[in-house]
């Protein structure tokens, strides 16, 4: 077995395999690194910037860097608790996120992550994009106001070939999700649930299945975000 | 020189709006409007949204009774997803939903008369404003302003406990409930520490409805002359003709008990009711079609129902119902201020309905949903605190509302209010120069006999203010009050 590597994450001693990302060891070792676009298992897209840390005083995304042994790692720091602020805030407007009608309330990570922040009114000014939804497929309702752009879809819904069910289409401030219809139609309904499970916010949404779990039985209705993450090494 | 009286907001109502008054050179009353100011356009935005989202957002309309927007819409959306109407739903699915309603009209009859008319009742309408309101009842009748609060919260309880959350909860889905009730919450509302268990509510509610009829007894002028006008009235009721706040067949009938529609599925209620619109106003005026705007216009609410119901299907309420039938001989009762008479029998209702609700094991286990073939057009209806509620939804083949339309209970009666409005205006202010400020409070007194809810109405955001304005024939503002 290989030797792990030893590091800090704000001064406490952690251990991470060889090659294992910042994100990926903190959470093996009990440190909870916020994030959004990061899945386990998942090609890491370094999309969404949250887990911004700072590593010899840079900034760097803790999802694509790997460990390093004798690094330093600066997480819970009041400035970076400021700029993942920030961020959060910065996709509430370039979205069109209204939680009280939204059925992913509750088991939002976007919208956890608000509230792990406290963020009462993003700093920005809103700029209600206009964005089309795509209610086309049978299984799934697609919901481009909410989404946040992180390819948790693009990279984990994929058909036995292993081709994607979604893509992104356009580009610059025109980037959209898009399922493959042809791809779509064949999708079974494990697929459409864990399409709708993996999407962090409510982008994908299973047809005809909302509000079926109660208030209070949802993912964050009882425990902040993050605050599930124990040690494993 | 005529004038023009304003009275802007209109206070103690759930939302915003207006009265003018026109005074022609005798200052004798010309004409008289309430005019509800606020606009919303939920029936427009819903449009191209999953309707599985349409309870939860559509309720978004009101803060007061959510859960009629919420229950209407998945009353609804029932039929769409193929569960039918009512009895369609799992025993589970349709006595929780009612346990939520009887929970949610409790709590709104509750809100209504202790803390926006118990003021009027026990200062006088023509009081001194900076006692007449819930902050001087809560001073001088204090067990009073007590039980309304706790009676709300005893309600709102239920609701949390139905709906997920107090206001705006999501428990009411396509074909049935997501959640059953918990033991102990059932045993929390059974048997709570007083005040908060059913038994204490359903006293509390008789003493109130006791409260009213000696009041009564002693105003029994004013009571029964205030804003009195013959009327058309509408509700729900159950098959049997029974009073049923969740679920039923339209019947109207005339102010001498006449039977003007009966029986009507309200899958069909375009055949028979139509929404008039008006320049001067965001609501619009329903009337019934075959009888045409002048005769068709019609009242809702608690007085309505204990018109044209036949009984109440529940013990202390069906004995109060008889006391009150006996008032009129049996006849329709068209007292404007009645309405509060009959809101404290459905508010014993309500209780009663709830204690046995409670008894009911349906409620704790069983099936929670019913599907069955998808059509793409559902209506509910449901009897909400303020009166007949209808929501219509109309969907794609790939599931997006594409046609909603909603008349709520307020708008229903928008011709009665202005009626009432017109009254009061022609009694207080004919001849006169100058407003008083009970003159204008009584305007106000009888919008409120109605509970209207005017955001609701208007499907609109904002406070609810009463702004009294007079103007001459050439419409130059003499005199304004504005009571907050």
């Amino acid at each position: 077995m290989a030797e792990k590597i030893k590091f800090t994450i704000d001064g406490k001693e952690c251990y991470a395999e060889q090659g294992q990302t910042i994100l990926a060891a903190a959470l093996d070792n009990g440190v909870y690194i916020p994030s959004l676009c990061y899945l386990k298992d998942l090609i890491p897209a370094g999309s969404c910037r949250i887990c911004n840390v700072k590593v010899s005083g840079r900034f760097m995304t803790a999802c694509t860097t790997p460990v390093n042994d004798g690094m330093e790692v600066e997480n819970n720091t009041p400035e970076l608790e400021e700029l993942r602020k920030s961020i959060v805030e910065m996709l509430f407007v370039s979205g069109n996120h209204f939680c009280p009608a939204c059925e992913k309330s509750g088991n939002c990570e976007l919208q956890a992550l608000a509230y792990k922040y406290q963020m009462m009114v993003p700093r920005f000014p809103y700029i209600f994009p206009e964005k089309e939804v795509d209610p086309s497929s049978p299984k799934l309702f697609i919901e481009r106001n909410r989404c946040i752009l992180c390819k948790r879809c693009i990279r984990s819904i994929k058909d036995e070939s292993g081709k994607s069910l979604f893509a992104f289409k356009k580009r610059g401030n025109k980037l959209m999700i898009n399922l493959d219809h042809e791809l779509a139609a064949t999708m079974t309904d494990e697929m459409a649930e864990e399409a709708m499970e993996i999407c962090p916010v409510g982008s994908i949404l299973r047809k005809e299945k909302g509000f079926d779990q109660p208030i209070g039985h949802r993912k964050f209705d009882k425990q902040a975000i993050g605050s599930d993450i124990k040690s494993v090494i | 020189m005529s004038k023009k009286i304003t009275i802007e907001p209109v206070t103690r109502v759930e939302g915003h709006g207006k009265v003018t008054i026109h005074l022609d050179d005798q200052n004798q009353v010309a004409q008289s409007r309430l005019h509800i100011v606020e606009f919303r356009g939920f029936e427009r935005f819903v449009q191209g949204r999953p309707y599985w989202e349409a309870p939860v957002l559509v309720q978004r309309l009101c803060g007061i009774c959510p859960v009629s927007h919420h229950l209407a819409a998945a009353k609804a959306l029932d039929v769409i997803v193929g569960a039918g109407t009512g009895e369609g739903l799992t025993p589970t699915g349709e006595k929780m939903r009612r346990l939520m309603h009887y929970g949610q009209m409790f709590q709104s009859h509750a809100l209504h008369f202790f803390h926006l008319v118990s003021p009027d009742l026990l200062f006088g309408y023509d009081a001194d404003p900076a006692i007449r309101n819930v902050i001087g009842v809560a001073m001088k009748h204090k067990d009073l302003a007590v039980m309304g609060v706790m009676m709300r919260k005893y309600g709102q309880e239920v609701i949390r406990a139905t709906a997920g959350k107090k206001i705006h909860g999501t428990g009411a889905i396509p074909g049935g409930i997501n959640k059953h009730l918990t033991q102990e919450d059932k045993e929390f509302f059974q048997t709570g520490p007083d005040p908060m268990n059913i038994e204490k509510m359903i006293e509390w509610s008789q003493a109130s409805v006791d409260f009213l009829k000696n009041y009564y007894k002693e105003h029994k002028a004013f009571i029964d002359e205030f804003a009195y006008f013959p009327s058309n009235h509408l509700s729900l009721v159950r098959k049997d003709g029974a009073l049923d706040l969740y679920h039923g067949v339209l019947r109207a009938v005339d102010h001498e008990g006449n039977k003007i529609l009966d029986d009507v599925d309200y899958q069909e209620y375009e055949k028979y009711i139509q929404e008039e619109v008006r320049s001067w106003s965001y609501m619009k005026f329903p009337y019934l079609k075959h009888l045409g705007k002048e005769k068709g216009w019609y009242r809702v609410g608690p007085l309505a129902r204990l018109n044209t119901c036949d009984f109440i299907p529940s013990p202390m309420a069906q004995k109060e119902f008889e006391e009150f039938k006996s008032l009129t001989n049996g006849k329709p009762n068209n007292h404007c201020m009645h309405y509060h008479y009959a809101r404290l029998i459905e508010l014993l209702h309500s209780a009663e309905m709830m204690k046995d609700l409670l008894n009911d094991p349906d409620l704790m286990e069983g099936e929670l949903t019913t599907k069955g073939a998808k059509i793409d057009r559902g209506v509910g209806v449901i009897e909400a605190p303020r009166g007949t509620l209808f929501h219509h939804y109309e969907i794609n083949d790939k599931d997006q509302i594409v046609k909603a339309n909603l008349i709520v209970s307020t708008t229903n009666n928008n011709e009665p209010m202005n009626k009432s409005v017109n009254f009061v205006a022609n009694k207080m202010m004919n001849g006169q120069t100058e407003i008083s400020e009970p003159m204008m409070n009584a305007v106000e007194v009888a919008i409120r006999a109605y509970d209207p809810c005017l955001s609701c109405a208007t499907h609109a955001l904002g406070k609810m203010p009463l702004d009294v304005s007079l103007y001459d024939a050439k419409d130059n503002l003499i005199d304004r009050k504005i009571t907050q």
